[in-house]
């Protein structure tokens, strides 16, 4: 096999060796304009090589699988000026049992993906026949092996299905986009779920409305969350932004910092969610881990060397970006659900907004807490009521000010592609600023 | 070294005698490599190499698309996509026709960075970290450094062979200051198509940077809210191609009967003062080429001519369905996409107001410069300043923190009442759409003014 061949040769110039094969295969179907437009099949390999020489790591990766040796010189070149190794790769584990794996996925035919986009964008158009809709329906199968020099050996076989669909509106120049996504390891069959929600927010849209410049209260739904929330907290929490401390949240373990209803995880150990399997990148076994637990700063996330770095343990954060070196990540956000219906939260309200989807939200000071977007989907709030589709706004805050007091957090926790599942969260006070 | 006679012939065997209307075939080697320091210690070093390809076929309208690695069975990898896009063609397909070529393109290289040793490139690396270091309150930086080459050989079954080798080059920076809680970052990104002359004049803006983050400790926030704004010519690039660039792109528009309303030629956008180019054809810039992948020859085409929409951006698709001419603008990011229309140096034509007119007039506004970043809707787009100052009473005055800057395109580029006369080109970052990112590209302008700007704050 050809792990063990590149191992067996890395092994003969280097200390440690660990090899790392993901073979994928995709098959998307396409819809453009409310029709069909392309059928696909994407097929990769593509396999990486670390090594430890003379204390120092060395990388390199390539989909070229008939050239081992090139794959060990080049990662011995990199060894020379690696950064140190702090860690040991794992030795043989037992992995817990996670499926993430479903043999139905791949036997769905193609045709039955192409009825799934017609019957979705046809439900849609029933309720708003001038909306222009796109859509991708997609099933995909992949394998990982990973292999060390320590005895640490993994494979797992995954699938995955994922729906998405976008519509656009425009009435004289006044663009609205609504949408949704949903992805498993199983096939999706409540495709009225996604048709209704995009149903939905064509509705909450059907008028507009406007708010003054100044400070009011914001309900974030799950993807409203995912927009504003979900790139600071990533980085406050990964394990290498971590040690370098740069972090806002460094040498705070153990104290609230935010509402004490707040509990937070990451966890990649859910059956049938995309970002679960038994085993890291580095084969580390896979947890849940307490992030915030009732408001107060539990644990970071780390892979083996930051972990190594922080004296810590690695919470199987070991991630590889398209087969890169790995690096600690998130897997899947877990906010948990708190007591109060969305539409308590909503009647609460004498004035505020609703907010769905923000737009370059996550381009400022992210790494300091903060979130400034445009409202690309989100709506105005009246004694109760939601009125109409806010525009032209801006929403800014900062994640340390914002979730440090909620005034509820929604009974129902949405996912929110794959990597976050949310319930809505209200906040009683974020900088809103729009035109005129 | 890719283009043996064997290919050639493997590749004129798969796409003989298809029953399609239009057959591709890309195969792509690369090679790589990326240092990545965070703090004082290196936290990567790595070289990649990669070798793939595809096939894309089209009928009756109808697209296929096979990507892979294993290069053996091309003609069955040709069929399967044929099979595929018969299965969705159920209309006529509209292709816009472009004369066969067949030529090789090498790159203009003025340094090239596969033939400098690592040790040199990670000791420049060095050098910047050092710089960074030496400035007080600094709590860490991430400097990532990366490099590629790659060579495509293009082919389609109506007689196109094209070899084309792209080098490109790029840098971010990352400066992070921290004080108690208070963590605050300065971004420096560039980039260049072949040249690693670029990586090796940044000592002095290195420090700046540093320098600067330190200042953001200290630095206010603007209260958010309607502004006249100044861009330096870096901000307003990333504008042009956020406010403008994306709506330009016809893959958004050539079936949306409401947009083509909205983006009918001749509709009016801006002053006369206002021309926004975009093109290929620039050369030496990130986004230079001279086919693009579909294999049609690179142009310069004007958006907006004296404040009017006058051309798009075209792949020979959306050429052919709106009637216009294909602008050489479909590219993929790599093998295992299909090509899109894309931008590739987009800017704004200088003008002739000086940057003291144009912030002398300001009794109270913000002057914004470099980027962190942008998006768009298309109607409604953001883009964020990595620095910013108040303007009191026609000069720049305190330091601000960065701000988000948002505006929609309907307004917005009416409201630019003043274009500059000092053209700078940038080429950091890069470009996003779809899953296809980041895709090298340019942007430049001049300073310029905008009236009623909206900026997020407190």
């Amino acid at each position: 096999m050809e792990l063990e061949n590149i191992l067996s040769r890395a092994k003969k110039l280097a200390e440690e060796a660990e090899v790392f094969l993901v073979t994928m295969r995709e098959t998307p179907v396409g819809f453009e304009a409310n029709r069909l437009k392309r059928l696909e099949t994407r097929e990769s390999t593509s396999v990486s090589l670390r090594i430890i020489k003379e204390g120092k790591i060395g990388f390199s990766a390539t989909t070229k699988l008939d050239d081992p040796d090139a794959l060990v010189r080049m990662a011995v070149e990199t060894a020379q000026f690696g950064p140190l190794a702090r860690f040991i790769l794992p030795s043989a584990q037992v992995y817990p049992q996670i499926e993430v794996y479903d043999p139905g996925v791949e036997a769905i035919a193609i045709d039955n993906m192409v009825e799934i986009g017609d019957s979705l964008i046809t439900k849609i158009r029933g309720h708003t026949p001038e909306i222009l809709c796109q859509a991708g329906v997609s099933k995909s199968v992949g394998m990982v092996n990973i292999l060390n020099s320590r005895g640490g050996e993994a494979s797992y076989r995954k699938s995955f299905f994922t729906i998405g669909i976008e519509g656009m509106l425009i009435r004289d120049t006044d663009m609205l986009f609504v949408g949704e996504i949903d992805s498993s390891c199983r096939p999706i069959t409540d495709l009225d779920a996604l048709a209704d929600t995009v149903i939905e927010q064509l509705e909450l849209a059907k008028h507009t409305a406007s708010v003054s410049t100044g400070q009011l209260p914001v309900i974030l739904t799950p993807r409203g969350v995912r927009s504003a929330f979900f790139t600071p907290l990533v980085l406050a929490f990964n394990g290498s932004v971590v040690v370098q401390g740069a972090s806002p949240l460094v040498g705070r373990q153990g104290e609230q910092l935010f509402d004490e209803r707040l509990s937070l995880w990451d966890d990649a150990t859910i059956d049938y969610r995309p970002a679960s399997r038994p085993c890291d990148d580095e084969g580390v076994p896979s947890q849940r881990t307490a992030l915030i637990e009732r408001g107060v700063v539990a644990n970071f996330l780390y892979d083996l060397q930051t972990a190594a770095l922080a004296g810590s343990r690695s919470t199987g954060s070991g991630n590889r970006a398209r087969g890169g070196m790995p690096s600690p990540s998130v897997s899947a956000l877990v906010i948990e659900e708190g007591d109060t219906p969305f539409e308590e939260m909503i009647r609460d309200m004498r004035e505020g907004l609703v907010i769905d989807m923000l737009i370059g939200a996550e381009q400022g000071n992210v790494l300091g807490g903060e979130f400034s977007g445009n409202v690309l989907l989100g709506y105005k709030v009246e004694r109760g009521e939601i009125v109409g589709r806010v525009k032209d706004t801006m929403v800014s805050g900062n994640i340390y000010h914002a979730l440090k007091e909620l005034v509820a957090i929604g009974r129902e926790a949405k996912w929110v592609g794959g990597v976050l599942k949310a319930p809505a969260l209200y906040c009683p006070s974020l900088a809103v600023a729009t035109k005129g | 070294m890719l283009a043996t006679e064997e290919v050639r012939q493997q590749i004129g065997q798969a796409l003989k005698g298809q029953l399609a209307d239009y057959v591709e075939i890309r195969i792509e080697e690369r090679e790589a490599s990326r240092i990545q320091y965070r703090g004082r210690e290196l936290e990567d070093i790595g070289r990649s190499t990669s070798l793939g390809g595809n096939v894309r076929a089209l009928v009756k309208g109808g697209w296929g698309f096979v990507s892979f690695n294993e290069l053996g069975e091309l003609r069955q990898k040709v069929e399967l996509a044929v099979k595929q896009a018969h299965l969705v063609g159920k209309e006529v397909s509209k292709f816009a026709p472009v004369t066969p070529v067949v030529d090789v393109v090498e790159p203009q290289i003025m340094k090239d960075p596969r033939a400098i040793p690592l040790a040199r490139k990670k000791s420049l690396l060095d050098e910047y970290n050092e710089i960074i270091w030496s400035i007080p309150k600094i709590q860490t930086s991430v400097i990532a450094y990366g490099d590629s080459g790659k060579r495509v050989i293009f082919a389609n079954s109506e007689g196109s062979f094209i070899e084309q080798t792209k080098i490109d080059l790029s840098t971010r920076i990352v400066v992070i200051a921290r004080d108690d809680g208070d963590v605050q970052q300065v971004v420096l990104s560039e980039g260049s198509s072949g040249d690693f002359g670029f990586m090796e004049g940044l000592h002095e803006e290195v420090r700046q940077a540093a320098k600067r983050a330190v200042a953001l400790l200290s630095a206010p926030q603007v209260r958010g809210g309607e502004y006249t704004v100044v861009l330096d010519p870096v901000l307003a690039g990333v504008f042009a191609h956020e406010a403008f660039g994306h709506l330009s792109e016809s893959d958004f528009v050539y079936e949306n009967e409401r947009l083509k309303d909205i983006m009918v030629l001749g509709r009016k956008f801006g002053g006369e003062h206002l021309n926004i180019v975009d093109g290929a054809a620039l050369p030496g810039l990130r986004g230079s080429y001279k086919y693009d992948d579909e294999g049609v020859p690179a142009t310069k085409t004007y958006l907006i001519r004296e404040g009017v929409l006058v051309g798009r951006l075209h792949s020979r698709e959306t050429a052919a369905k709106m009637g216009e001419k294909p602008t050489g603008n479909a590219r993929a990011l790599d093998y295992r996409h299909p090509p899109i229309v894309r931008m590739t140096n987009t800017l704004i034509e200088p003008g002739k107001v000086s940057f003291e007119e144009m912030i002398g007039e300001i009794k109270e506004g913000v002057y914004v410069k470099n980027w962190y970043g942008g998006m768009t809707s298309m109607e409604m787009f953001t883009f964020s300043a990595g620095e910013a100052y108040m303007i009191r009473g026609g000069r720049v005055a305190e330091f601000l923190r960065p701000v988000v800057l948002t505006g929609n395109v309907f307004t917005t580029l009416e409201n630019i009442d003043a274009i500059g006369n000092d053209l700078e080109m940038n080429e950091g970052g890069g470009c996003g759409k779809g899953a296809q990112s980041p895709l090298p590209v340019s942007n430049g302008s001049p300073h310029i003014r905008i009236r009623k700007c909206l900026v997020g704050g407190r």
